[in-house]
């Protein structure tokens, strides 16, 4: 082809012009906002994902200018590709509307929304998902489906009731890694993330199974419970990786690093790296450097405002930097008389705990060297 | 000058009289004021030997709340925190580990749960943001205190008693029933 061709699409209202063999989603995500259906189970980074969850549905009323009839069903905005003259409906269009928040309570089905105690809260699209689009009651009176517990190594934490099956772990591991070694088993309500029989994941690659899961069913091991991501501060950095981009997304408290995960950009996926490549991460940058000195800190990430991870957040370096203490300099070289320093009453955010080194999740002991002032 | 009001009076600057001077008609009438109210009802409550009885939505001191069976609601989840406006509650959870399932509801405990008394505006915005049912204002107030140290309330002083292992201090907690 020696010029692309463009097909003019109009999403809501709102015509663009989008080379031929565009999704309707990519088209729409490249409007932006809330033109651009919600996808759960489709990444664009991933070869083959999508067309699974249903939650992309958008109505086409009319199908292109040379065959205006209307499409007769609601279409998966992720597998289909623009026509010349399309014209698609999404928030506008009661049908979606509806029929999405179908396609959220038939996700909510088996999801045991025990959203308190899940690592992925605050940053889970089945949250914002049922936040925006979902009935706030469910018809659903049986016994929610439960699952053997299978381990997945050292770093991954598999919670399979939360899981909603988008396959985007499976894309993942078939894409980055040489073999996968773990998939979906069983059919139907069984249908399940498993290894056949209980392997560890331990490729390079496969940790970033956790940033690609839109739901809290792959968790970070080294995360798990340490702290709620609202609390933690998102700090853009690099580190000189040879395996990998090395740019990642640190969540610090204070100066200590709980979490590291790859970039992600407004649709929840990975960013790409300046060279136009996915930005994956691999297991050594995302599991095993927990010190601030392994990196070099860009600084703060930016956050949507809508986004509860964005509280208690401030524009620039608001936070970031630890201010002088003024309290001598303006009183002649006087310390204070009497100063509480929280750390001799607080037991909470101890200063000689450091919970980002521990591997796993705390335990009632991780906080009791500290002896009992009663 | 127009007068805005008809009440308007001139300022009377007569001289005294005799009795006038004497104050003494004045002062009477004021004993008689005082004295009066001798007869009146007393709106004193002589706390702290008599307490004036709070309102069943009154928003006193926190509360950490158990389940029927004794174990711990509270599951960490950070929502009374975010939702608190003063900053006054910290938390760390931990993970519940085989035998301690009698002690903690969930797969997620808090470990450390704390709030700073001297943070706290009382608003029960913690309270409303609850999912676990696990934290409540009660009925009372925080007690004084000497230190400010002694105004950073820990778990242990945040707990209800356990209604399986010290059922004589939870029934004594709960109170009698209005």
């Amino acid at each position: 082809m020696s010029e692309q061709t463009l097909f003019k699409v109009t999403v809501d209202g709102i015509t663009i012009e989008v080379p031929a063999g565009t999704t309707i989603l990519q088209a729409a995500r490249q409007i932006g906002g809330q033109v651009a259906p919600p996808a759960m189970c489709y990444y664009s980074k991933l070869k083959g994902s999508g067309g699974k969850c249903r939650t992309c549905l958008v109505e086409v009323s009319k199908g292109s200018e040379k065959d205006p009839r209307p499409m007769p069903k609601l279409v998966a905005s992720c597998r289909t590709t623009v026509m010349d003259g399309m014209e698609v409906k999404n928030i506008t269009s009661d049908k979606v509307v509806d029929a999405r928040a179908g396609v959220v309570e038939f996700l909510l089905l088996n999801h045991p929304l025990d959203c308190p105690i899940c690592d992925q809260a605050g940053e889970c699209h089945l949250q914002d998902l049922s936040f925006d689009h979902g009935k706030s009651k469910t018809r659903f009176e049986f016994q929610k489906r439960t699952f053997k517990k299978h381990d997945l190594g050292e770093n991954i934490q598999l919670h399979m009731t939360r899981c909603i099956l988008c396959y985007r772990c499976v894309f993942t591991a078939d894409q980055l890694t040489n073999k996968r070694v773990h998939g979906i088993l069983d059919r139907g309500d069984h249908a399940e993330i498993a290894t056949h029989i209980e392997k560890s994941l331990d490729n390079e690659f496969i940790g970033n199974v956790i940033d690609v899961c839109p739901v809290g069913a792959l968790t970070d091991k080294t995360f798990r419970f340490k702290n709620r991501v609202w609390f933690l501060k998102p700090m853009d950095a690099h580190r000189d990786c040879p395996t990998c981009s090395g740019r990642v997304t640190l969540w610090n408290r204070g100066d200590e690093v709980y979490r590291v995960t790859a970039r992600k950009d407004e649709w929840g996926e990975i960013e790409d790296t300046p060279d136009g490549k996915p930005g994956w991460i691999c297991n050594t940058c995302r599991f095993d450097k927990k010190n601030a000195s392994d990196w070099v800190i860009e600084g703060p990430r930016a956050i949507s405002r809508a986004s509860v991870i964005s509280q208690g957040h401030y524009a620039g370096n608001v936070g970031t930097t630890i201010p002088n203490e003024t309290f001598k300099a303006v009183n002649g070289g006087r310390e204070p008389h009497l100063l509480m320093d929280i750390h001799d009453e607080s037991e909470v955010n101890q200063p000689n705990i450091h919970l980002g080194q521990n591997h796993g999740a705390s335990h009632g002991d991780t906080f009791n060297n500290k002896t009992e002032n009663a | 000058m127009q007068a805005l009001t008809n009440k308007a009076q001139a300022v009377n600057r007569k001289p005294m009289t005799f009795l006038e001077r004497l104050y003494l008609i004045n002062i009477i009438k004021g004993m008689m004021i005082t004295f009066s109210h001798m007869f009146k009802k007393q709106p004193t409550i002589r706390y702290p030997e008599e307490k004036r009885e709070f309102s069943p939505v009154f928003r006193g001191l926190h509360v950490l709340n158990r389940d029927e069976e004794g174990r711990e609601r509270c599951t960490a989840c950070g929502l009374c925190a975010v939702a608190c406006p003063a900053e006054a509650i910290t938390m760390e959870a931990a993970e519940r580990v085989e035998g301690e399932e009698a002690l903690y509801r969930e797969e997620k405990y808090a470990a450390k749960y704390e709030i700073n008394m001297l943070r706290c505006i009382f608003c029960g915005l913690c309270e409303d943001a609850c999912p676990k049912d696990a934290i409540y204002l009660s009925e009372t107030f925080a007690p004084a205190n000497y230190t400010r140290k002694g105004f950073v309330y820990a778990k242990s002083d945040l707990l209800i008693p356990n209604p399986k292992t010290e059922a004589t201090a939870f029934a004594e907690a709960k109170g009698v029933e209005a």
